[in-house]
């Protein structure tokens, strides 16, 4: 393992310091906590609060700030932090008009996110919460757990958090992050692994020509593996199956993120986009907003994911509200 | 010279701490890779925060569940915390346990890990090791079985649940995003919770 760390336990402790160190005017540490807030709080509004295991930045750190969210918390490596943090990101960042809750859908952050909902609920703060599921790699039925929660979730914080910026209540803004879930979809694929600074190897081994294809961002296996095809052959491949899901037709509007899982240059993000905005003209799909970067990581894995978000006039506001924050800036 | 109590537990810590590699190993094949670190983290911790005077057996095991919870985090925090936290129930303010006693904690710690988990038993997950357990062990109890040969029984029964696991397909945790690529492979959570019971009765 080669990386630019210090010491592998510290890695995230230090990650946190450095975002602070780096962006004073967004995010301040809760002390003893890893948890960012808003530098200048979150008074009178509602609050999102959203986290989950580290490795995944700039999620979910590098979107606190105005228009997006208000907390954010680090768990371990890819593991959800536990329910006394979040606990703590609510009550930090409470500002008096209750607090939303953006989990991603894994077994583990779902468990400790409701435990800490729990414990924010008894100190009389107003907590309600949203499960994101945006993986179609992942079969949803009765056999599994239910769809993962990848990069879709960007867009929730985004237009769920321009909605608690306008001043809508909270049930309002979880309506507005419930009608992005519903509208978004991802799928994602890598070419090589990632490594885990604490483990040291990487999380699986892909032969010389091998792809996976359905991956999470998490180093778990995807749904299968395959030859690797061209840019083109591999995005047409991952569309094919959002396209499948029905919800997008022809004559609508969508927002696409091409997203980086951490090893992919940008170069190559750009020329999978390329095939995102040619097959979905041909389907007769409008892109509104494009976003092409590195937003929901997999620390260095290399690869990508598309997501699409189905536009309606709500949604496209929101999607191209103003929103400052270390990661992601519309102005 | 510290309680008998500690002593316990922290064989079950150094346990989980020596096992920490492996444990890992089997999450990389098909989960995310990170079972024995967070286990081994939680553990050391617990042996840190627990006192070595510590004679009640609920207290302590109260402390060793919030512990979990505080310092684990992913599904393993949760469900491993509810378990402990559960099982102190039974043996609240007792300093001294009978067979009996380890049967009701197990029954309630397995109770908690379906509450928090929402699992049954066929799902690959630690309950594939802790129901058999419990089984055996009530089998013993009622059998008259010496308290030695029903805690050798329950880990053999134990151990037999984890080599099950390698035969079914997951469908709860990040390994059931793997459908039928999971069979074949052990659960993690299951061989975690079978070294705590192998601890427990090499301790004893």
């Amino acid at each position: 393992m080669k990386k630019l760390i210090n010491n592998a336990e510290n890695v995230v402790d230090e990650m946190l310091r450095g975002m602070v160190a780096a962006h004073p005017e967004y995010v301040k540490r809760v002390d003893g906590c890893d948890v960012l807030v808003r530098a200048g709080g979150s008074k009178g509004k509602v609050v999102l609060v959203s986290g989950g295991g580290s490795g995944h930045e700039p999620s979910h750190g590098g979107f606190v700030g105005k228009g997006m969210l208000d907390a954010a918390v680090a768990g371990a490596m890819f593991t959800s932090p536990t329910p006394d943090q979040v606990y703590e990101a609510i009550k930090a960042a409470d500002g008096g008009k209750g607090a939303l809750l953006i989990i991603k859908n894994y077994t583990g952050d779902v468990m400790n996110f409701e435990m800490a909902a729990d414990l924010a609920a008894d100190e009389g703060i107003t907590v309600e919460k949203v499960v994101v599921a945006d993986d179609v790699a992942v079969e949803n039925s009765t056999w599994t757990t239910g769809r993962r929660g990848i990069a879709g979730t960007v867009f929730v914080h985004k237009c769920a958090g321009a909605a608690a910026e306008e001043g809508k209540d909270l049930a309002a803004v979880k309506a507005v992050a419930e009608k992005v879930i519903a509208n978004v979809r991802s799928m994602g694929m890598a070419i090589a692994p990632c490594t885990v600074p604490t483990a040291g190897k990487p999380s699986f081994e892909l032969g010389e020509d091998e792809v996976e294809i359905g991956m999470g961002i998490h180093g778990e296996p995807g749904t299968h593996r395959e030859k690797i095809r061209s840019a083109s052959d591999t995005t047409n491949h991952l569309l094919d199956k959002i396209l499948a899901e029905g919800i997008y037709k022809s004559g609508d509007k969508v927002a696409v993120l091409v997203n980086g899982l951490g090893g992919t240059p940008l170069q190559e993000l750009y020329v999978c986009n390329l095939a995102v905005s040619e097959r979905l003209a041909k389907e007769g799909i409008k892109i509104a907003k494009t976003w092409v970067g590195n937003l929901m990581t997999s620390i260095d894995m290399e690869g990508y994911s598309v997501s699409l978000l189905k536009l309606d006039d709500e949604l496209e506001k929101y999607v191209n509200a103003v929103a400052d924050t270390p990661a992601l800036r519309v102005l | 010279m510290s309680t008998r109590l500690y002593q316990c537990i922290e064989a079950i810590g150094n346990r989980i701490i020596e096992n920490k590699d492996f444990l890992t190993d089997l999450d990389r094949e098909i989960g995310d890779a990170d079972h024995g670190v967070n286990m081994a983290r939680g553990f050391t911790e617990v042996l840190a925060a627990l006192s070595q005077d510590e004679t009640d057996i609920g207290a302590a095991l109260k402390k060793v569940g919030m512990t979990l919870l505080s310092k684990v985090g992913g599904a393993s925090g949760p469900l491993y915390g509810t378990a402990y936290m559960k099982a102190a129930g039974p043996v609240a303010g007792k300093t001294e346990i009978t067979l009996e006693d380890a049967r009701e904690m197990l029954k309630e710690a397995i109770a908690g890990i379906q509450m928090r988990g929402k699992a049954v038993q066929g799902e690959k997950t630690m309950l594939d090791a802790l129901i058999p357990a419990y089984e055996s062990l009530n089998s013993s109890i009622e059998n008259g079985v010496d308290a030695k040969t029903a805690l050798s029984r329950m880990c053999e029964t134990a151990a037999m649940g984890v080599e099950y696991t390698k035969t079914i397909q997951a469908t709860k945790g990040r390994a059931s995003y793997l459908g039928e690529r999971s069979i074949g492979h052990q659960d993690p959570g299951a061989t975690s919770s079978l070294l705590t019971l192998e601890a427990i009765r090499d301790f004893i």
